[in-house]
């Protein structure tokens, strides 16, 4: 079994991450920018490395042992993933690239088939583009349309705009669970009742929720759940669909060709059963594997801890920023309504700048859209900085940037203040 | 040399606190062309009136980053009241110190200013910011010749 800490001790935590010893620019790193994409522990470097070195092979329909011990590996993932989310069968977990992938997979299959002209998809401003353009290409395709519920002054989904706007002609409502932009954490569950009770289907994008927060999806009550191993401390390249079995099986085939078959003539074939009927070709064997150590790491510090440590550092670093002159932080007041991810902006500083020079003192930060234009344009900004949290971050971290900001303004402002 | 030193320039600040020939001109020989940024999402209008071969006034109104305002606000000054030609040279003079790796351009008199930002080529994401105003005056110029008026908005590239 792989080393892992069994509480939440940041400093054992940060050891098990060698990027975390890298220099920028003659400082040490300090990583802000874990909700674009997380740093790994060497356990899963290590789970990537030895598959390569020890029992690379493809998996399925092999009788060597390299590759029945790769497809034990890439199969016990799946079963890792299903315990994870508390999925009710493992054959309801679908790997694919990325979340963005999952989504495009339920729109091409299950969308086509379910959503006509006239019918309605609901989404929230807060949708990152993967939850948004995969939507409006449908909707384009077959005449459907897309509505946005409402957010509060502070960022929050308003739920009452929800139940205004499902009604009958609401075929499916997808949202994220935890904005990347605002950090909000939207209330799915409730939401999942308005759409089922409206007979829509609803799927959560889970690619900034499941990292961070405790999450199971009996809980949630939703139909499709997505998101992407390497926001979690798993490799690039592995993204996860969850759908109960009876909705996988009523839909078609996203991709065609090898393992998504059972058998197949000159003129047809017998689609192979789930999951593999999902996964079209030779997977990312590889990068699968070592999502399975993400997990296990995740799993051994148990998710409340990761909430718990996430909220601490959030709080500290809403109270330290709110400090600054000339600061607008984003999204809701509470650290509780809000994952850990701090969207801001200086007056007068545009965001870009502000990015730059703070990597100047080691500090990593987001700036730009995040891939969320239609929430920036609401917002009234082309941009934001972002700075985001995960397990590894500590207070320490969150006063090298506050000290880097500072140090920006100054920079930047001198023409301006002298 | 610190990053302040490259890009955090005086110069550069000054034009980005002030920039020169913000707002927006009107009049039916205005020519309006918008340009976008894909990677940040930045956008700006830039107002053209050409007159008898000549820049006869332009401006712009754009909320961009330092880089992207200095440029904006130099290229203004360094082609107003010039000739089409001449302004064709001097966009052409401009992107090759910023595209080019190891190019030894001599900037002429009219935009010697400029030469602040070739210290943004060490930082390639930056390049765009500086030569989106640019593109959009070269997209300007196309426009005028072909006596389009109004010109899609245009997605800048680095090329
Ligand atoms: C809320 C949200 N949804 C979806 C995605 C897309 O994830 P991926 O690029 O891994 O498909 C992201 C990633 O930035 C995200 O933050």
């Amino acid at each position: 079994m792989l080393a892992c800490p069994k509480m939440f001790d940041i400093d054992t935590i940060r050891k098990d991450f060698p990027i975390l010893e890298r220099e920028i620019e003659g400082r040490k790193l300090v990583y802000l920018d874990s909700a674009a994409t997380s740093q790994k522990p060497q356990s899963v470097i290590d789970a990537l490395v030895n598959y390569y070195a020890d029992y690379n092979a493809n998996i399925h329909r092999g009788v060597h042992t390299l590759s029945e011990e790769a497809t034990a590996a890439y199969e016990g993932v799946r079963e890792k993933i299903q315990a994870f989310i508390g999925a009710p069968q493992s054959k309801e977990i679908i790997f694919t690239r990325n979340a963005t992938e999952a989504i495009n997979l339920v729109a091409s299959t299950w969308g086509k088939q379910n959503i006509k002209a006239g019918d309605e998809i609901l989404l929230t401003p807060l949708e990152h583009h993967s939850n948004l353009v995969p939507w409006q290409m449908l909707a384009a395709e077959v005449g459907a349309k897309i509505v946005f519920a409402e957010l509060t002054a502070d960022g929050r989904l308003d739920l009452d705009s929800c139940r205004r706007l499902i009604t009958s002609k609401t075929k499916l409502v997808a949202m994220t669970q935890m904005s990347n932009v605002l950090g909000t954490i939207v209330p799915v569950a409730a939401v999942a009742k308005l759409a089922h009770a409206q007979g829509a289907l609803m799927l959560v994008d889970g690619a900034q929720s499941v990292p961070h927060l405790p999450v199971a999806v009996k809980e949630l009550g939703c139909d499709f759940l997505v998101f992407s191993m390497h926001k979690m401390l798993g490799p690039t390249g592995v993204g996860v669909l969850w759908a109960p079995a009876e909705i996988l099986e009523s839909m078609p085939p996203y991709m065609g060709g090898g393992d998504m078959i059972s058998a197949v003539w000159r003129d047809r074939a017998l689609y192979n059963q789930l999951p593999w009927k999902f996964e079209a070709g030779t997977p990312n064997i590889a990068d699968v594997i070592a999502s399975g150590a993400a997990i296990d790491y995740l799993a051994q510090l148990g998710m409340d801890n990761v909430r718990a440590h996430e909220v601490e550092i959030t709080e500290y670093a809403l109270k330290r920023l709110r400090d600054l002159p000339g600061i607008t932080i984003y999204g809701p007041e509470s650290s509780q309504d809000r994952g850990g991810v701090i969207s801001f902006n200086f007056a007068g500083l545009h965001p870009h700048d502000l990015g730059q020079i703070v990597n100047e003192d080691g500090v990593a930060i987001r700036v730009g859209h995040h891939c969320c234009q239609p929430l920036m344009r609401d917002m009234n900004v082309t941009g934001t900085a972002r700075a985001s949290f995960y397990i590894y971050n500590t207070k320490e971290e969150v006063d090298a940037l506050y000290k880097a900001l500072e140090n920006a303004q100054k920079v930047l402002g001198h023409v301006a203040c002298r | 040399m610190s990053l302040a030193d490259d890009l955090y320039r005086e110069t550069i600040l000054d034009h980005y606190h002030q920039p020169r020939n913000q707002g927006v001109l009107e009049g039916p020989s205005v020519l309006t062309v918008e340009g976008v940024n894909p990677l940040c999402g930045d956008e700006l209008t830039l107002y053209l009136d050409v007159k008898d071969g000549l820049i006869a006034d332009v401006a712009i109104k754009s909320h961009g980053c330092s880089i992207n305002t200095a440029s904006a606000s130099m290229m203004t000054e360094s082609v107003k009241g010039q000739p089409l030609a001449k302004v064709q040279t001097l966009i052409d003079t401009f992107k090759k110190m910023m595209m080019e790796k190891d190019s030894q351009v001599t900037l002429p008199e009219e935009m010697e200013e400029l030469e602040v930002l070739e210290g943004v080529k060490k930082y390639p994401v930056r390049i765009k910011c500086a030569l989106l105003p640019w593109n959009t005056l070269l997209e300007g110029l196309q426009c005028s010749a072909t006596g389009a008026g109004q010109a899609k908005p245009k997605v800048v590239t680095s090329e």
